[in-house]
């Protein structure tokens, strides 16, 4: 026991010195300590005391890594914050997509307050009467909302929503590795990547990225354009090493994967970390996203989740959150914050006539788009080179039954031979 | 009286366990409406090639689990007694920690630029293409269940009577015939609880093929978990998937058991 | 032959344990990487006991898991009792309904819950939280105490319960002087080991647990899903430890009662 355990001691200090650039990381480590919002400061800070000891709680559903949680050192926890402030409780849990939203509050039973899905799972949810029609009073922040966000396809007139976050898609890509002058949608095709390139775990995202390679509207419902964009995705398969959603921070910045389509927003957070990462919008077009705070039906106490909701649009709050998790701001007065080269970098605020011209919002489609492209999109998952035969399964299941029973008779036949 | 004690236990397993299974088989058969249908059972059909891939990878995790464990348990069986406890502690203490933490731990090994990968490197090998592979998901199946597989045996193994091994000795068996004839038979019991311990969680895991194998390698798990709280959210689906995975377990189960002629399972 | 099998053991066992030494080794490191280890810390420990998530849920899953295992434990004693005592044919089909959350796949079990859950709390109101996550911890943990009290009862001689009664013990009391000794250590590893999965559950908690009610395999998940910090690595390491106290203690325990037996 003991050789063993020297043998496992030898064999990993042996790995450990291999490989250590001790000095080359403390220099990093204090360069990112930089000083960033320590406390915030609220507009009407009588406004929040209204549930201050009547000891509620709720519970906030968001995608993961979407909000300062206070997890790296002078970063606020903006949750904890808000509990200091109005003595209400926050119950956080995460999701990684819209639709395993969607799937969490249809079927999974749990209750949520605030949720944050993107533009199109908006219009999908008020079209189902998923979401509580928002009471504005309760929410005078509102008005550091940028006009332009103020209205919207998916919410006319924002009676459901408060835009959070928006961005474009665009591909995060290893400039050390990759020497394409001119990045576009195909490069997640190229084989001499293969095995390095990431793909997004979503079935809209995914098809969107297909669509464009082949000149289809992002919105189509198009069967035949839908399924020959499922085609495509299935060519992809063999170059794609994992299909991940924020499991990309970790491929990406420890060098797994070198290629990832990816939200403009944690782009900026990756480079911002690792500086041999790149961030390019394809000249082709890409989708433009509004990520938006609601109330799902079912929320018990609307006032204390609008409280909430307004909290999020206080400058200092909403300044913290583009900060930290890199997305840009709908909110006006955060943004007049942002240092001038964050304004301009291109990626985070791309012009106006950039956003006019090569960007498009998802809508949401019809119940029948919608089932016929999960269903495409499972069946590309799970899809390999060869379909086998679909009676394959209950043949088997036929053949364990017969081989079940002739067991069974042939001990019959022998017990009654031990009889006699 | 004494039989009234039971009641709560009763009433719990009815509504607990009997009735869930026939809400699945009631969502199988019927649309969204609730009107009956059997497309959802056809729909099945379409992912015969992820059953066709669950069965075969579960197949082989267990037939490797099976191959290291064996041995293993003869050892430790026949390990003297003072410290067979101690050993056994020492193999089952893997188990106790959380599995996803394991698996998360194979994640961080097998990766490029993984431990493996850079020791490999040192010899100017590689990088291998490790992590999501099939490879992997099965890595992750042996590791995670392994331990399912050696308790059972030792179970029975350390109860074959030694005599019973010297007798075959006596009588002329080689160490080869010995183990065939004898010990093999004898443990028959034990392989059976093993196999089945590690092939059913290994079929319908979703977490290890998803972690492990980058989420194109999805197995039956994955693709219950996707109807229900994952990406295609169709729990009728869902649903019929489910029957048809327990129908298939229970298929493979019977014939199992047509093996283990005493009946006598050996259960944890 | 022994040393060959000595160095097949010793090979299973660094299969078994070089994961789990790589994730101790990684807790400590400085950086985030994972595969080089650039200095000493102790920093992801410290962060991890101000990880409110964490600490949460780990509570979350203590609370379930004492719940859960209590009740089964309760509810499954009872149920061998009864069991016990029913005629041939009741006996099997109660005992083969008892298999089934055994036998089944964890995710049917879970799912098939979630579906029942789901149709009362739309018809009656309520949301998924501790009461569904501790019903379906118990809905599992039971059987697994009933199988471990049933041969306990094959191995009572059962007149002994019948000649405490003829000493003129009431049934109730002969029962709590004579029965539940016996039976004892089968209640008592039944509880251990329906504590012990509810602590571990992932998949039925997954699919029964709601926003307020997020155990610490849960969370371990959604860790895994994203950013991937060490406190990941430091939490794995603290579990080891706990486990090899907890096993050492037991083996120490179990191994001075049997030296003690043997005194006797």
């Amino acid at each position: 026991m003991k050789k063993f355990l020297i043998a496992l001691t030898a064999l990993s200090v042996a790995l450990m010195c291999g490989c250590s650039h001790i000095e080359e990381y403390e220099d990093e480590i204090e360069e990112t300590e930089e000083t960033e919002i320590q406390t915030v400061s609220v507009k009407d800070e009588e406004y929040y005391t209204r549930f201050k000891d009547s000891g509620l709680s709720i519970n906030v559903y968001n995608w993961g890594e979407y909000i300062p949680d206070g997890s790296d050192e002078g970063v606020l926890n903006l949750n904890e914050e808000f509990t200091k402030l109005t003595g209400i409780k926050v119950n956080y849990s995460t999701y990684a997509s819209n639709e395993e939203l969607y799937a969490k509050l249809k079927g999974g039973g749990s209750t949520y307050d605030i949720i944050i899905p993107s533009d199109y799972m908006i219009s999908r949810m008020i079209k189902e009467d998923m979401l509580e029609p928002l009471d504005m009073s309760n929410i005078p922040n509102f008005s550091n909302i940028m006009e332009k966000f103020q209205d919207s396809e998916y919410d006319p007139g924002s009676k459901y929503s408060v835009p959070y976050t928006w961005g474009t898609v665009g591909i995060i890509y290893d400039k050390t590795v990759v020497d394409e002058e001119e990045i576009g949608w195909d490069i997640l095709w190229n084989e001499d990547y293969s095995g390095s390139i990431l793909m997004f775990d979503n079935p809209r995202d995914a098809f969107a990225i297909a669509e464009n390679l082949l000149g289809f509207s992002l919105n189509t419902e198009d069967s035949e354009e839908l399924q020959k964009a499922a085609e495509k995705l299935k060519e992809q398969k063999k170059v794609v090493q994992a299909y991940v959603m924020d499991e990309i921070f970790d491929k990406m910045g420890a060098g797994e994967a070198i290629i990832a389509p990816y939200y403009a927003g944690d782009a900026v957070t990756l480079m911002d970390e690792f500086e041999d990462l790149a961030f390019a919008i394809p000249e082709s077009g890409t989708n433009l996203f509004i990520d938006a705070v609601c109330i799902p039906k079912g929320c018990k106490n609307t006032e204390a989740a609008e409280m909430y909701i307004n909290f999020l649009c206080e400058r200092d709050v909403a300044y913290a959150v583009t900060d930290f998790i890199g997305y840009s701001t709908p909110n006006q007065a955060a943004f007049d914050m942002l240092d001038d080269d964050v304004k301009n970098d291109g990626i985070s605020y791309p012009d106006d006539e950039f956003i006019e011209t090569k960007t498009t919002t998802f809508r949401n489609l019809s119940d029948e788009a919608n089932l016929e492209m999960q269903t495409l999109w499972t069946e590309m998952k799970s899809s390999e080179e060869e379909t086998p035969n679909r009676f394959i399964v209950p043949a088997f299941m036929l053949l364990c039954v017969v081989a079940s029973l002739i067991i069974l008779i042939r001990r019959y036949i022998r017990k009654k031979k031990d009889i006699f | 009286m004494k039989k009234l004690i039971s009641a709560p236990y009763l009433l719990w397993m009815a509504v607990f366990i009997i009735v869930p299974l026939i809400m699945v088989a009631y969502f199988a058969f019927t649309t969204t409406d609730g009107a009956f249908t059997l497309d959802n059972l056809a729909a099945v059909s379409q992912y015969t090639n992820i059953f066709i891939r669950s069965i075969w990878l579960a197949a082989i995790a267990t037939v490797i689990c099976l191959i290291i464990a064996y041995p293993l348990a003869l050892i430790l069986a026949r390990s003297d007694k003072s410290y067979q406890s101690a050993m056994l502690m020492i193999v089952m203490l893997p188990m106790w920690m959380n599995f996803l933490l394991r698996t998360y731990a194979w994640m961080t090994l097998l990766g490029n630029n993984g431990l493996i990968n850079s020791f490999f490197s040192l010899f100017g090998l590689g990088p291998f293409k490790m992590l999501n592979t099939q490879g992997a998901v099965v890595l992750g199946m042996v590791y995670n269940y392994l331990p399912y597989m050696i308790l059972p045996l030792y179970t029975v193994m350390e109860k074959i009577d030694i005599s019973v091994i010297e007798a075959a000795q006596d009588l002329g068996c080689n160490s080869r015939k010995t183990l065939f004839k004898v010990i093999v038979p004898l443990s028959m019991p034990g392989i059976m609880s093993g196999i089945t311990m590690v092939f059913v969680p290994a079929i319908s895991t979703f977490i290890i093929s998803r972690m492990l194998g980058g989420g194109s390698n999805l197995l039956i798990g994955d693709l219950i978990e996707m109807q229900f709280l994952g990406n295609s959210y169709n729990p009728n689906l869902g649903a019929a998937i489910s029957l048809v995975l327990m129908v298939i377990i229970l298929l493979i189960m019977t014939i199992l058991n047509q093996f283990d002629e005493d009946d006598d399972r050996v259960l944890m | 032959m022994k040393k060959l099998s000595k160095a097949y053991m010793a090979l299973v066992l660094l299969f078994l344990y070089i994961p789990i030494f790589v994730l101790i080794v990684f807790s400590f490191n400085v950086t985030k990487s994972r595969s080089v280890f650039s200095g000493f810390t102790f920093d992801w420990y410290i962060k991890l006991f101000h990880n409110e998530l964490i600490l949460k849920s780990l509570l979350n899953t203590i609370i379930v898991a004492v719940a859960a295992s209590v009740a089964a434990t309760i509810l499954g004693t009872a149920a061998a009792i009864g069991i016990n005592n029913m005629k041939k044919l009741p006996k099997t089909l109660v005992m083969q309904g008892t298999n089934i959350p055994i036998v089944n796949p964890e995710i049917v079990t879970g799912v098939s819950l979630m579906l029942l859950f789901v149709f009362f709390a739309a018809r009656m109101n309520f949301e998924f939280g501790f009461v569904t996550l501790i019903i379906a911890h118990i809905t599992f943990d039971v059987p697994y105490v009933i199988l471990n009290i049933m041969p306990k009862f094959r191995q009572m001689n059962p007149h002994i319960y019948e000649a405490a009664q003829d000493l003129g013990c009431s049934p109730v009391s002969a029962f709590f002087k004579v029965v539940l000794p016996e039976i004892m250590p089968g209640v008592v590893s039944g509880f251990l080991m329906s504590f012990t999965f509810s602590l571990d559950d992932f998949v039925i908690s997954y699919f029964t647990s709601g926003a307020t009610s997020q155990t610490l395999p849960i969370t371990i998940y959604s860790m895994t899903r994203r950013k991937i910090s060490p406190e990941i690595n430091a939490l794995s390491t603290i579990i080891f430890v706990v486990v090899v106290i907890v096993l050492v203690v037991k083996n120490i325990i179990e191994r001075k009662s049997a030296l003690k037996k043997e005194v006797k």
